[in-house]
C-alpha cells in the first residue's frame, strides 16, 4: 500500500508538473523538501536523544513499570492477545500517556520501540513484512491523536489576536475523544472480521506448505468466527 | 491555570524521573546516556523514510496538484458539510504537520481565529494527526511494508475528528 501510495504522489506530482509547464518549481520542491527533511531530523535527533535518554532513567528507576501497571486494564482491552509481562506494553503506555499530554516527541521513541516488540512477536515477519493486529490497533490509536490539552493552538490563537484563545479547549477534547472513538471502534470490528491475533496469511501463501509451517504462523487459536469466513471464501 | 498545569508538565515528569532514579541510587547519568544512544539509533533508522515521504510531500505540493485536488474535493465535500475552505487544511493534514499549520494560519489571518472557520480549523488540527508520516515512520522502522487495514482504520478515526470539528465549531 504505501509502496503504491508514495510512487503515485511523485509520479502524479512530475507528471502533473510536465503537464502544467512548472517541472522547475517541482524539482526546486523535491529539493527543498529533502533538505527540509534532514533538518527535521536532526531537530529529532536532539528533542528524542533527550527523551530516550530521560525515559530511560525512570525505567531503570521502576517508574514505567508502575505506569504500565497502572495501565493494565485499558492495554488489555485493547491488545487481548499480549500476555500480562510482554515487553511491548511498557512502551505502549510510555507512548500513550506522552500522547495525552502532548509530548510527540516523547511518544515517538517509545513508540517505535513498541513496534519493534511486537514485530519481534510474532514469527515469519522476515519474509512477508505484514503488520499484526497488535500493530494495526496501535498505530490507527496513536494516529486518531489522544491529545488531552492542544496547548500550542491556544498559542497560535493567542498570536493571531483572538478573543478567547481557550475556547478551543473544550471542544478538541470532546473531538478527539470522538476520533479515538472510531478508532477503537474500527480496531475491534477489523479484528471480529480478520480474527485478532491472526495474521489471515493461511490463504495467502499458496498451495503447497507444510503443516507445520502454518502451525508455526499462526500462534492463537483462530476465533470460530474468522475460521467461518475464511472457509466461507474458500468455498466461492 | 490550564496554560500553568501545560507548562508544569515537562519539569515535573523530568523531576519525577530523576528523583525515582536519585531515590533508588542509580547511576541516572549513565542510564540517560544508554537511553539517549538508542534515541540516536531511532532517529538514524527513521531518517531514511522522512526523507523519503516528505520529498514526495513537496513534490506534489510544488506541482499543484495537491491544490488541484482540493478544488475537485471541494463539491463532494460540500455534500458532506465540509466548507470548501476547510478542504486543502484537511487533505495537507494528513501528511504534513507544519504544512498544516501554515495553512491553519493563513485560515486564522483571512477569517480571524475566532469565526467558524477558524474555530473549525483549530479543533480539526487537535484532534488529527499527520496520518501518512506517522504510518511510514513506525512501520519504516520496523520494515513492514503490507499494512493491512491500518490506511482505511486511520483515515476513518480522521474523518470522524473532522465532522465533530466542524458540527462542535458551528455550535
Amino acid at each position: 500500500m504505501l509502496n503504491y501510495l508514495w510512487s503515485f504522489m511523485i509520479l502524479a506530482g512530475m507528471l502533473w508538473g510536465m503537464a502544467t509547464g512548472s517541472l522547475d518549481a517541482v524539482t526546486q520542491g523535491l529539493v527543498d523538501s529533502a533538505k527540509e527533511a534532514v533538518t527535521l531530523g536532526l531537530t529529532m535527533l536532539g528533542i528524542m536523544s533527550f527523551w530516550s535518554g530521560i525515559l530511560e532513567v525512570g525505567n531503570r528507576a521502576g517508574v514505567l513499570d508502575w505506569l504500565s501497571e497502572k495501565m493494565k486494564p485499558v492495554l488489555g482491552f485493547l491488545f487481548p492477545e499480549l500476555p500480562d509481562d510482554h515487553p511491548a506494553l511498557k512502551p505502549i503506555a510510555v507512548n500513550m500517556t506522552a500522547n495525552m499530554l502532548g509530548l510527540g516527541m516523547a511518544a515517538t521513541p517509545a513508540g517505535l520501540e513498541a513496534m519493534k516488540y511486537l514485530k519481534e512477536d510474532g514469527p515469519g515477519f522476515e519474509i512477508d513484512k505484514t503488520a499484526t493486529s497488535s500493530m494495526c490497533t496501535f498505530l490507527i490509536l496513536n494516529i486518531s491523536s489522544l491529545q488531552l490539552v492542544p496547548i500550542t493552538m491556544v498559542a497560535y490563537r493567542t498570536q493571531y489576536g483572538s478573543k478567547n484563545p481557550m475556547a478551543v479547549l473544550g471542544p478538541a477534547l470532546a473531538a478527539t475523544a470522538c476520533s479515538t472513538l472510531a478508532a477503537v471502534v474500527f480496531c475491534k470490528a477489523a479484528d471480529r472480521w480478520q480474527g485478532r491475533g491472526k495474521l489471515c496469511r493461511a490463504e495467502l501463501s499458496g498451495p503447497q506448505r507444510d503443516e507445520n509451517q502454518v502451525q508455526r504462523r499462526v500462534w492463537e487459536p483462530e476465533t470460530q468466527k474468522a475460521q467461518a469466513h475464511r472457509t466461507g471464501r474458500k468455498r466461492l | 491555570m490550564i496554560i500553568w498545569m501545560s507548562q508544569m508538565i515537562v519539569p515535573l515528569i523530568i523531576f519525577g524521573m530523576l528523583g525515582m532514579g536519585i531515590l533508588g541510587k542509580r547511576p541516572v547519568f549513565d542510564d540517560f546516556l544508554a537511553g539517549a544512544r538508542d534515541g540516536m539509533r531511532t532517529v538514524a533508522e527513521v531518517l531514511p523514510t522522512l526523507i523519503g515521504l516528505m520529498t514526495a510531500v513537496g513534490v506534489l505540493r510544488a506541482s499543484g496538484l495537491l491544490d488541484v485536488l482540493g478544488n475537485l474535493l471541494a463539491l463532494p465535500a460540500g455534500w458532506l458539510c465540509l466548507p470548501a475552505e476547510l478542504v486543502p487544511l484537511t487533505l495537507v493534514r494528513l501528511v504534513s504537520n507544519s504544512a498544516a499549520t501554515g495553512l491553519l494560519l493563513d485560515i486564522f489571518g483571512k477569517y480571524g481565529p475566532d469565526s467558524f472557520l477558524g474555530m473549525a480549523g483549530s479543533i480539526m488540527m487537535s484532534c488529527t494527526e499527520t496520518v501518512f508520516y506517522c504510518i511510514s515512520i513506525y512501520f519504516g522502522s520496523v520494515k513492514v511494508t503490507k499494512t493491512r487495514y491500518v490506511i482505511p482504520g486511520a483515515l476513518f478515526a480522521t474523518a470522524a475528528g473532522v465532522a465533530a470539528s466542524i458540527w462542535l465549531a458551528g455550535r
